[in-house]
């Protein structure tokens, strides 16, 4: 039996990962050897701790240290200092934006005090490539107890009393997703994982799957004892390389412990689940493009009904769900549906995961309590706006949310709430946008983005979202008339009554929500032809202010277009017919002479 | 090495979870912390074979309720190895001079039954503001 005393764990998720923290690991373990402690200490690769802004991230159990931007090469000084004398290494110990103190425990961070891990309750805590590290924090156990103690009639039940709502997005009932695909009699039924996630800069479900996966495979056999099936799909974008290989590693631990295949536990239950690796297609985390898709068709949405429930794979019923949907499961069984329907608000019970990106301190994953202020979020957990700028927007949603203004930054989120100010759930995205951000360049990133992922099945999707974006490029050019922004609402509008799938019938709402909270940019876009962020490069010029400018020529030597005219101690001028506006002489300027107007 | 039945999948849990468990108990507040002197003084006296018998006697006792952890020079070179026992809202205890046997005797005596291991105690440790 080992006598493991103190544990060293090391963040494995692809963020860590692609700052070195695999060799941080093998120098930790090689350090540890060196001195002797190889029997003592135990050097773990777990999931992604979530505070990926500071990664790589070390934990060291059971002082409860936390260090973060941990090098390879500090290995050596944490093992000598801290794990053979007991001194926690004071400089790689967190400090907040704005203290001197340094944080030496997690708890204490404020990023993690407000947060509460249901889904991502294991990553950062187990070795995601150990099924025996799963089953020791209870895994498998809700999966025995469903199979043991439950009929799939009262399993629905339980699944519809905890108010669990789709994390993908749409937050359709789980309890009521899954007993319609109960209900639908049929020889052989269907539980898919729908792991293809898609909006720019959110990562939940690639972090859960990394750092948890058996909680995603219980929770589908779960499913599938509920619903009558005996077989499911991991639909995965083949861009999750570290996702995958975990994936396949938990799926044949799991087979091998018997907790996946034929008769599981004895009780007689067989489930079984393979991956599917997609392509990356935006449109395929839409449930019926998903679903043409692993059946070997082009990934495009067809109508519903028929809702997958009825005819879904093969044209059996299907049961598609979301990676942070399964990893909720679990928990619930083992607790209670009252225990998970006492968190969150009113008509969203639970907890959410938030992939939180842009201008804010503590990029990285949180999980909160539903119900929780976006202002908590950004400001307490966040830790603010970076450089101390001003707050803006923040983005929720991905391509399919909306642009929320400060006005309503003190809004509890949840699912109605969202909606209800122009923006939604999504699967959890919140990019923050500062002062400098000009918000018709966002919905035109947006738009870029959607016209990208359009399949091209339905016309107001395929056409329609490029004329909002042809519209949109016209205005940042400074091109606009204030009839343009007339058609950007009545085409928006079009869209969104007439598209196919979620995707068109979402596509316009960057665009509309940033035109009904940020309506004098984009009227001084068109009116002023200015924008007031400064950054649609068309529409602003560069000048020098000739009682600052010395005459050093330092500008004049770096620009790439050599538009900057004067001689040394002479007061310099740009050539604004050449000018390319890249800024490089405001750079350059050591007095602050060159201004962008 | 399939398991059967839930039975099998419970007990193999109960056996994991020592392990685990040393993970998680430094967030349990409510834990007794048994802190190691681990300074060169207190490992040139031998604080590291004492930590692990503590350790493993805690594990053979299936004591979930203590924290073991290391700390850096107390001060108190001329006794070591030392051993700090912390209940939480008690005056902490300090053993001098402690040997692996020792050790486990304090596990088994104090951690356990909550009894002091008088000819061991070498003070009230300095102090702390």
């Amino acid at each position: 039996m080992s006598t493991y005393r103190m544990h060293l764990l090391v963040c494995g998720g692809t963020g860590c990962q692609a700052s070195d923290s695999r060799q941080l690991a093998d120098n930790l373990q090689a350090q540890v050897l060196m001195a002797g402690m190889g029997k003592e200490v135990q050097v773990v690769t777990t999931g992604c701790f979530g505070f990926c802004e500071k990664g790589p991230i070390v934990k060291v159990l059971p002082d409860n240290i936390f260090y973060v931007e941990v090098k390879p090469a500090d290995a050596e000084e944490i093992v000598s200092e801290h794990v053979l004398k007991g001194r926690p290494v004071n400089r790689l110990l967190y400090v907040e934006p704005g203290m001197k103190e340094r944080i030496a425990e997690h708890r204490e961070m404020p990023f993690y005090k407000k947060q509460l891990r249901i889904a991502l309750r294991n990553c950062g805590f187990i070795d995601p490539e150990d099924i025996n590290e799963y089953i020791s924090v209870d895994g498998y156990q809700a999966l025995g107890k469903v199979l043991t103690e439950m009929t799939p009639d009262a399993l629905l039940v339980l699944m519809k009393k905890s108010g669990l709502r789709g994390r993908g997005g749409g937050g359709f009932p789980t309890g009521l997703k899954w007993e319609a695909a109960a209900r639908n009699k049929s020889d052989k039924k269907y539980i898919i994982c729908n792991a293809d996630e898609g909006d720019p800069g959110a990562f939940m479900d690639r972090s859960i799957l990394e750092g948890d996966p058996h909680s995603v495979l219980e929770a589908m056999a779960i499913a599938g004892y509920a619903t009558g099936a005996d077989c499911g799909y991991i639909y995965i974008r083949a861009e999750y390389p570290l996702a995958i290989h975990r994936l396949v590693i938990a799926i044949g631990q799991a087979r091998q412990a018997g907790l996946l295949g034929e008769n599981i536990l004895g009780t007689g239950f067989s489930f079984d689940i393979e991956i599917k690796y997609g392509a990356g297609a935006f449109v395929c985390g839409e449930e019926t493009a998903l679903i043409h898709s692993i059946e070997g068709e082009r990934g495009e949405p067809t109508n519903k009904p028929p809702f997958p429930a009825e005819s879904g794979l093969w044209e059996k019923p299907t049961c598609v769900n979301n990676v942070e949907t399964f990893a909720n499961v679990p928990p619930i069984i083992l607790n209670g549906p009252e225990w998970f329907s006492s968190i969150g608000s009113e008509k969203s019970k639970g907890t959410k995961v938030f992939a939180l990106a842009g201008k804010v301190n503590n990029v990285g994953l949180v999980e909160v309590p539903m119900g929780i202020k976006l202002r908590e979020i950004i400001f307490d957990i966040g830790g603010g706006i970076k450089d101390g700028k001003k707050f803006k927007s923040v983005q929720t949603g991905g391509p399919s949310g909306g642009c929320i203004p400060a006005e309503h930054l003190d809004t509890p989120i949840d699912y109605e709430n969202l909606t209800r100010i122009g923006s939604m759930m999504g699967s959890g995205g919140m990019i923050v946008l500062d002062e400098d951000d000009c918000m018709v360049n966002v919905a035109k990133f947006y738009l870029e983005f959607t016209c990208d992922e359009s399949c091209g099945k339905c016309t107001p999707c395929r056409v329609g979202n490029k004329r909002l974006h042809e519209i949109l490029t016209r205005i940042t050019e400074g091109k606009g008339t204030m009839k343009d922004l007339d058609n950007l609402k009545e085409l928006g509008g079009i869209i969104k009554d007439t598209a196919l799938c979620g995707l068109g019938q979402t596509s316009p709402n960057p665009v509309l929500s940033t035109m009904k909270y940020f309506w004098d940019e984009y009227v001084a876009h068109v009116v002023d032809k200015r924008c007031p962020a400064g950054v649609c490069t068309a529409l602003l010029s560069y000048y020098v202010l000739p009682d600052n400018c010395i005459g050093c020529t330092a500008c004049r030597r770096v620009c790439p277009v050599s538009c900057i005219s004067g001689e040394v101690k002479k007061v310099h001028e740009i050539d604004q017919t050449k000018c390319i506006k890249c800024g490089a002489c405001q750079k350059a300027c050591k007095f602050g002479a060159i201004v962008r107007k | 090495m399939g398991i059967k039945s839930l039975d099998e999948l419970k007990s193999l849990r109960d056996k994991l979870k020592t392990d685990i468990n040393i993970r998680a108990s430094g967030e349990i507040d409510s834990n007794i912390r048994v802190v190691v002197g681990m300074a060169t003084c207190g490992i040139a006296a031998g604080a590291r074979p004492v930590f692990t018998a503590m350790v493993d006697e805690a594990r053979m006792l299936e004591l979930g309720n203590v924290t073991f952890v290391q700390s850096g020079c107390m001060g108190a070179c001329h006794s070591e190895p030392t051993v700090e026992v912390r209940f939480p809202g008690l005056e902490p205890i300090l053993y001098g001079n402690v040997t692996a046997e020792a050790g486990r005797e304090i596990v088994r005596r104090h951690v356990r039954n909550g009894e002091l291991v008088q000819n061991l105690i070498i003070g009230r440790p300095f102090e702390t503001v």
